[in-house]
């Protein structure tokens, strides 16, 4: 099959694909309580979900302090070093 | 019977004789070049070769052992990789350039000495600046002169530690450096500089969005690994590089979001992925200085992957601007897709090469209970998975279409992303392959459960802050200030410092030293001549007064006893005389 078509139909089937996404992302958080953890380093290594939350906090939190950086110090026109 | 040939004589020396070519003999001339590199990097032996006494100096040419072979390996699969992409370019000045280039990182990795590996460095500078200037557009050529003259000056520091190297220990043996004098110090700015390490990384994201579409592939691979090679070697274990690895993950990180530049956003990601490197050599442990060569190792091949990607996106649409692309996947569906596997590779996803090797330095930094960096270096891994994994591909192939109308690249430029993609699957389902090229034997295991579904919390979770931010996260029209700042308008805001501020304050100098000083020369004239008739006249007169009353007074002084004595009774009756009226 195409490698095109298979694209076009994934992204024509948002909806199931954003389902999927979801169930992928219950599954990997469910799963985390059932796993053995043998070695540990750091005491949210035994937090079941932890890294979960980590990941989305951290995604924000580059977000928003980059953001911030650029609308009140670093960005300038596209020109600014032409002039 | 030769038992050693140094790989870079095929590149550097092959690389003169490709103008005699022409056509399809060309185009074979081109892939085989590469090619005869790697297989004298695969057939070689361990040991020291190529050892030649030049003017008292021991020059090493050929240091042969696990950790020169590893990077060896690589680069010159790059090299190979990066070949058949440009196989389609018809400018031979840039795949001369391009061999050169990577035959003196080969020829800088091979060196068992700091003269040696000098002369490679600074080759690699120059034949590295033709890939910037071989797009002949204005923003290139002024790019790739601010990047020769940095690299210059990181040259020159360089040298000069390696001089009072020389001096103070009569070697110039390039191995792991002990005393912490200027020595130490001027050839880490060296070797920082290279790798990208803030604040002396400008250079990388002024540079590469401005070189070729091919010479960027190459760019990418070279410069800052060598560098790495060359902290492994010479400071494993020095420890403000564990932080200054770790702010350089986040700083790439940061400044990635503001990207609008598709290979400005990979270059900023180059910092960001070579900062775990140099903070695992800051750690100096076996495991981190196997994952720092592991890291670097899959970074060349995925890197390379993702800038061929962007290359290709460049090429076939002339846009390069976050903001006026998307919606190309129709057109390139399979550069879309061999760039995900880039991304992927890059975001440490399971399966693919980035998860084998990273985590190797994340989990040497838990071994070491570093706390806040192993939190900061997680931190940064879900930025990388954001940028490069999710908004670029996102808002390039996927998002609101731009109207571009492209078709696949041309064959030889899949071909090199294929292999690329293939090798980035292939260390991540078989990572063996490349553990046992590291070179200290630790054992690690990278597909834990733990440690899997602990990636893929990561990862998965980032996604979903993305796709809940993701109105915010389009490029915008903008650029972002960097530390270039500092000589593209800096210096100009000096110069008009110095013509606007410096230069009226000379001239008023110089008014009032007309002025005042020269009415002064007319006062001192004036005070010449008051000198020298009213206060030598006065100070003589009275000099001459005195003489003449010493003249008077020596007339009275007669020596005889008698005329003093009627003197002294003369003076007492008067005294009397007084006291009694």
């Amino acid at each position: 099959m195409d490698i095109g078509k298979i694209l076009e139909s994934l992204v024509n089937n948002t909806r199931t694909l954003k389902r999927v996404s979801y169930a992928v992302l219950a599954l990997t958080v469910v799963i985390d309580f059932f796993i053995s953890r043998h070695h540990h380093v750091f005491f949210w290594e035994d937090i079941p979900g932890f890294s979960a939350v980590y990941g989305f906090i951290s995604c924000v939190l580059i977000v928003v302090v980059s953001k911030a950086l650029g609308h009140y110090w670093l960005e300038r026109s596209e020109d600014y070093y032409n002039d | 019977m030769i038992d050693w040939v140094h790989p870079s004589v095929f590149l550097i020396l092959g690389a003169l004789f490709l103008p005699l070519f022409k056509g399809k003999a060309q185009r074979i001339y081109i892939v085989l070049l590469p090619l005869l590199a790697l297989l004298t990097v695969m057939l070689m032996s361990l040991g020291v070769h190529g050892v030649f006494n030049v003017l008292g100096f021991e020059l090493i040419f050929g240091r042969a052992d696990k950790l020169s072979l590893a990077f060896a390996y690589v680069f010159s699969s790059a090299a190979l990789i990066g070949a058949i992409y440009a196989l389609h370019v018809k400018d031979v000045s840039q795949h001369v350039a391009a061999f050169i280039y990577a035959g003196s990182s080969l020829g800088a990795t091979f060196a068992g000495d700091f003269l040696t590996l000098f002369l490679f460095w600074e080759l690699m500078a120059f034949a590295s600046v033709w890939l910037i200037w071989s797009r002949r557009v204005k923003a290139s050529i002024e790019a790739g002169y601010r990047y020769l003259l940095v690299h210059a000056v990181g040259g020159l520091v360089l040298l000069a530690g390696i001089i009072i190297l020389y001096v103070t220990t009569g070697s110039i043996r390039f191995d792991a450096l002990q005393v912490r004098d200027a020595a130490f110090y001027l050839i880490l700015i060296g070797f920082m500089l290279n790798a990208a390490v803030p604040p002396l990384h400008a250079w990388l994201t002024d540079a590469y969005p401005e070189a070729t579409v091919t010479g960027a592939v190459f760019l990418s691979a070279f410069t800052t690994k060598t560098a790495v090679y060359a902290l492994i070697r010479a400071y494993p274990g020095t420890e403000v590089l564990i932080w200054l690895g770790t702010i350089m993950a986040l700083y790439g990180v940061v400044f990635a979001v503001l990207a609008n530049d598709i290979r400005r956003l990979l270059g900023y990601h180059i910092i960001s992925q070579v900062g775990y490197m140099v903070a695992a050599v800051g750690m100096g442990t076996a495991l981190a200085l196997n994952g720092a060569v592991a890291h670097a190792f899959t970074h060349i091949l995925y890197k390379g992957l993702l800038f061929m990607g962007a290359g290709a996106v460049i090429q076939m649409t002339g846009r390069s601007k976050l903001s006026e692309l998307g919606g190309i996947y129709r057109y390139m569906p399979i550069t879309f897709v061999l760039y995900m596997i880039g991304g992927f590779s890059i975001s440490a996803f399971p399966l693919f090469s980035g998860f084998v090797s990273k985590s190797m330095e994340v989990s040497a930094a838990a071994d070491l209970h570093l706390t806040w960096i192993w939190l900061l270096l997680t931190l940064a891994s879900a930025g990388t998975f954001l940028h490069t994994g999710l908004k670029l591909p996102y808002f390039t192939f996927l998002g609101d279409d731009c109207g571009a109308r492209p078709t696949e690249p041309p064959r030889n430029m899949l071909v090199a992303m294929g292999i690329a993609a293939f090798l980035c699957i292939f260390i991540g389902v078989y990572p063996d392959w490349l553990y046992n090229m590291l070179p200290h034997d630790v054992e690690y295991h990278a597909y834990t459960a733990t440690h899997v579904v602990w990636a893929l919390q990561i990862l998965l979770f980032t996604g979903l802050g993305f796709f809940m931010l993701v109105k915010h996260l389009g490029g915008s029209p903008m650029i972002s200030l960097d530390l270039d700042w500092f000589y593209r308008k800096g210096a100009g805001i000096f110069m008009q410092f110095v013509y606007r501020v410096v230069v009226p304050i000379e001239d008023w100098f110089i008014q009032v030293y007309r002025s005042v000083f020269r009415g002064n020369l007319a006062l001192g004239i004036k005070g010449l001549w008051l000198d020298k008739n009213v206060i030598d006249g006065a100070v003589n007169a009275i000099a001459a007064v005195v003489v003449r009353c010493a003249g008077a007074l020596r007339q009275m002084q007669t020596g005889q006893l008698q005329h003093y004595a009627l003197v002294m009774v003369g003076s007492l009756l008067i005294l009397s005389l007084y006291s009694l009226f």
